[in-house]
């Protein structure tokens, strides 16, 4: 291996690894500590709940893909859930959430927690349905709010209106079935994480744009975890503020997260969990995988800055908006999540395209390896275009089918087969060879 | 008269293509039938619904995944292979995501005058819903008159509601007459009927139900048979309806949307047409993704029609990879069994195996037979 750079451990790893089964165990013991416990949809508004005493929010996402890496877990909830009627080729983390659900198991230990109610935003076409059949399992009361999904970024008055008054009735309704009087102060201190986490996220992410990238796929897969889980809460803000620090002094010192970088690609859609040492393997080539549109973009904030490049957003209390009163926070809240560029993509995926074009040009990528994921149909949206797209501006691109967490629709060495093609193909070798 | 609606179903674009010139006006393409027919209608254009040709093809693979469904995919490839030329516009109401992407790899690689996607409220039922889409609808008007050159006004408003509430309701009355024992007329004759009617003006749509309305009066009754009804998804290949009914079995009742989903229920007119409109989609039969909450309005519509039709059997039928109908089927078939109603799973794909699907149809009308017993 020929080092071009330096490289060395990331700093805050051991404290993404201890967000992360913070947020598991919190779930887990909720009842036991006296919190309600909220079932939500990935990417729903947590925020809302916070204004709550104590509470943890039951996430089916991250949940569906941690099951997805214990391959004898992850068959016994798919053979439960196919054995109740249910298509195999549903989305993957729905059939492990409800293959542990219906079989009364929670992965970490014990049984499955009990959910005291449900929040639903209307997203992608399995979110609703996957809740759906959840509530009615726990008999659980539930809220929807009808999140309106354009093509484009639409943030009309009555856009924000709709869904703030949502969210508004979601208060209410929670203070009904609680009991509990709802703390406004909370909700906006919440509201204002949301804003900071997701900000920095992206702050952290632009950064990647550096040669040698500071940080990889396989890394970002972790540390991206708390803008999904708990970006509402002091400790994640905190550790993105850390995380910054240490991203800007390894691009200032050249601190590669992969000293033999030679090739630098972009990744597309949810991962085979299961198998994330095909990112070791393409080092191997000297190729550092920078990220995905998906840990990117689905809780990180992005406007165009005033050079034209992509950056962080503004939140909205540095464009002025007051944060001072609950109606403050809600419209806040809904203009924020109504800008979220992963959005537009899964109502139409062509601006998509547009968005991995512009990554292509401002993240200086190689080449691009998207995951034909047969577990997603949601983020699967579009890829077939994208990569058409992509061919036709020259950007090298190959694809391999999966499932992020069924394994068992996943050859192993067809895919590494593919990937050594696609890397000879740009003319790279491996350095080990 | 009945074999007329096939007839125009055969010789869609040929249809399309003769009311252009007859008309000078323009025709849309849609795929969902959530899309605001009245709106595109009251702007003097044809709305007309882009179905599966069922014909295998090779040019929708690069552009759609392969575990999108079957339907999707068939629509692209007309676009792409030029059979819908004469589309002056595409129009989308927010629906599926297999149809999101038909839609938008149409607007990308067909050249196309007008394209318009509207966002449709998932949660039909929410308090805030119909004021929202009658603001989406306004949009949509909005976009429509400056897209055409053309004023929508309020008597076009009125005439289009008119004219498709004439329609819904002609086809009620067609299918009321299937509650009768044998029915005088059959599952596939029916489906003809709404399929045609998603390809036709409905102004001579309306003509051709009404003289069909008074053969069907002055009809000798079926053979007996089993009263089957029809649940799933998109499904406007009235062969499989038809090999059914050659079984033996009578299609008495649906629910599809190429079927009774389509038109069960009417714009009811209020002073804000817009809003009138909004609230009938909003109100329609819901397909799997406008039925997410706890309370599943799909499950009463279809009991009800299931027990006014006095039905004996369900077969419920998806296209192949369908998410939505993927979630809703095992539920539906737990709950009509409950019900006392039996029940059939189909898959369809682009084409259906006329083989097994006798095969099977026929041991489920035996396992029918052998209940009655």
């Amino acid at each position: 291996m020929q080092n071009l750079y330096k490289t060395r451990p990331l700093k805050m790893w051991q404290k993404a690894k201890e967000l992360r089964l913070k947020f598991f165990k919190d779930i887990q013991t909720a009842k036991e500590n006296g919190k309600t416990l909220v079932l939500v949809d990935s990417g729903s508004f947590i925020e809302l709940p916070a204004g709550l005493e104590g509470h943890a929010c039951l996430e089916g996402h991250p949940y569906g893909a941690t099951v997805g890496m214990d391959l004898d877990f992850a068959r016994e909830c798919a053979e439960e859930v196919e054995a109740r009627g249910y298509a195999r080729d549903l989305c993957v983390y729905t059939r492990n959430f409800w293959g542990s659900m219906f079989r009364n198991r929670y992965y970490f230990g014990g049984e499955f927690p009990r959910p005291d109610f449900c929040i639903k935003r209307s997203l992608c076409d399995t979110e609703s349905k996957w809740l759906q059949v959840c509530c009615e399992h726990f008999n659980m009361p539930s809220f929807y709010i009808d999140f309106p999904l354009y093509p484009d970024r639409r943030t009309g008055k009555e856009d924000i209106e709709y869904l703030a008054t949502q969210m508004s009735d979601c208060i209410e309704w929670m203070e009904k079935i609680t009991g509990q009087k709802y703390n406004d102060d909370k909700f906006i201190h919440a509201a204002h994480n949301e804003f900071r986490t997701t900000s920095l996220w992206a702050e952290i992410c632009t950064l990647n744009k550096a040669i040698p990238a500071p940080l990889d796929q396989k890394t970002i897969y972790t540390l991206y975890f708390p803008t999904v889980v708990s970006r509402y809460e002091d400790d994640t803000v905190h550790f993105y503020e850390e995380l910054l620090a240490e991203v800007k002094d390894r691009v200032s010192d050249h601190i590669a997260a992969l000293a033999t970088e030679r090739c630098r690609l972009w990744d597309d859609g949810i991962p085979p969990w299961y198998f994330l040492k095909l990112y070791r393997y393409l080092e191997r080539y000297g190729a550092v995988v920078l990220g995905s549109i998906y840990t990117y973009t689905l809780h990180g904030a992005w406007e165009d800055q005033p050079d034209d490049s992509w950056g962080r957003a503004t939140t909205p209390e540095e464009r002025g908006m007051p944060l001072k009163t609950r109606d403050d926070a809600l419209r806040a809240l809904a203009l924020w999540y109504l800008e979220k560029p992963i959005y537009p993509g899964m109502c139409l995926p062509g601006p998509k395209s547009e968005q991995l074009l512009r990554i292509i040009r401002e993240w200086r990528i190689d080449g691009m390896m998207m995951h034909m994921n047969r577990g997603c149909e949601g983020l699967s949206l579009g890829a077939m275009e994208q990569r058409l797209a992509l061919l036709k501006a020259g950007v090298p691109v190959t694809v391999y089918e999966g499932n992020s967490a069924d394994k068992r629709e996943f050859d192993e060495n067809q895919v590494l087969d593919r990937l050594d093609a696609f890397m000879e193909s740009l003319g790279m070798k491996k350095l080990d060879s | 008269m009945l074999e007329k609606f096939q007839e125009i179903s055969d010789n869609r674009h040929q249809y399309a293509q003769d009311w252009k010139a007859r008309t000078g006006k323009k025709v849309f393409g849609y795929m969902c039938t959530y899309a605001p027919e009245e709106l595109i209608y009251a702007a003097g254009v044809l709305p007309v619904r882009v179905l599966g040709s069922h014909e295998p093809q090779d040019v929708s693979e690069r552009h759609i995944y392969a575990m999108y469904c079957p339907f999707c995919r068939d629509v692209l490839a007309q676009g792409l292979q030029g059979r819908y030329k004469y589309l002056d516009g595409m129009v989308m109401g927010h629906s599926c995501m297999h149809i999101k992407q038909a839609f938008d790899s149409w607007v990308t690689h067909v050249p196309i005058d007008y394209s318009y996607y509207m966002f449709i409220p998932q949660i039909v039922t929410h308090p805030k819903a119909k004021e929202y889409l009658t603001h989406e609808m306004t949009k949509f008007k909005e976009n429509l008159e400056k897209g055409l050159g053309v004023k929508i006004t309020a008597k076009a408003l009125d005439n289009a509601i008119d004219v498709y509430n004439t329609n819904r309701r002609l086809l009620r009355e067609i299918y009321e007459l299937r509650k009768q024992d044998p029915p005088p007329v059959s599952g596939s004759e029916c489906q003809d009927m709404v399929v045609a009617g998603q390809l036709m003006d409905k102004a001579e749509h309306n003509k051709m139900l009404a003289e069909a309305l008074k053969e069907i009066k002055s009809r000798a009754p079926r053979k007996p048979g089993k009263r089957l009804m029809l649940i799933g998804g998109e499904c406007d290949d009235t062969g499989v309806a038809e090999q059914v009914e050659k079984l033996g079995a009578n299609i008495v009742a649906d629910d599809l949307c190429a079927g009774s989903r389509y038109f069960w229920n009417e714009v009811v007119p209020e002073k804000d047409r817009l809003a009138a409109i909004a609230a009938r989609y909003l109100d329609r039969p819901a397909c799997p993704l406008k039925d997410v909450t706890s309370h599943r309005y799909r499950l009463d519509h279809i009991l009800k029609m299931a027990q006014d039709f006095k039905v004996e059997g369900a077969l419920l039928v998806m296209q192949k990879f369908c998410d939505p109908h993927e979630f809703d089927i095992p539920v539906i078939s737990k709950f009509l069994k409950e019900h006392n109603i039996p029940s059939y799973f189909i898959e369809l794909d682009v084409t259906f195996p006329e083989g097994p699907l006798r095969t099977r149809t026929e041991a489920f009308l035996e396992m029918l037979e052998l209940e009655t017993v």
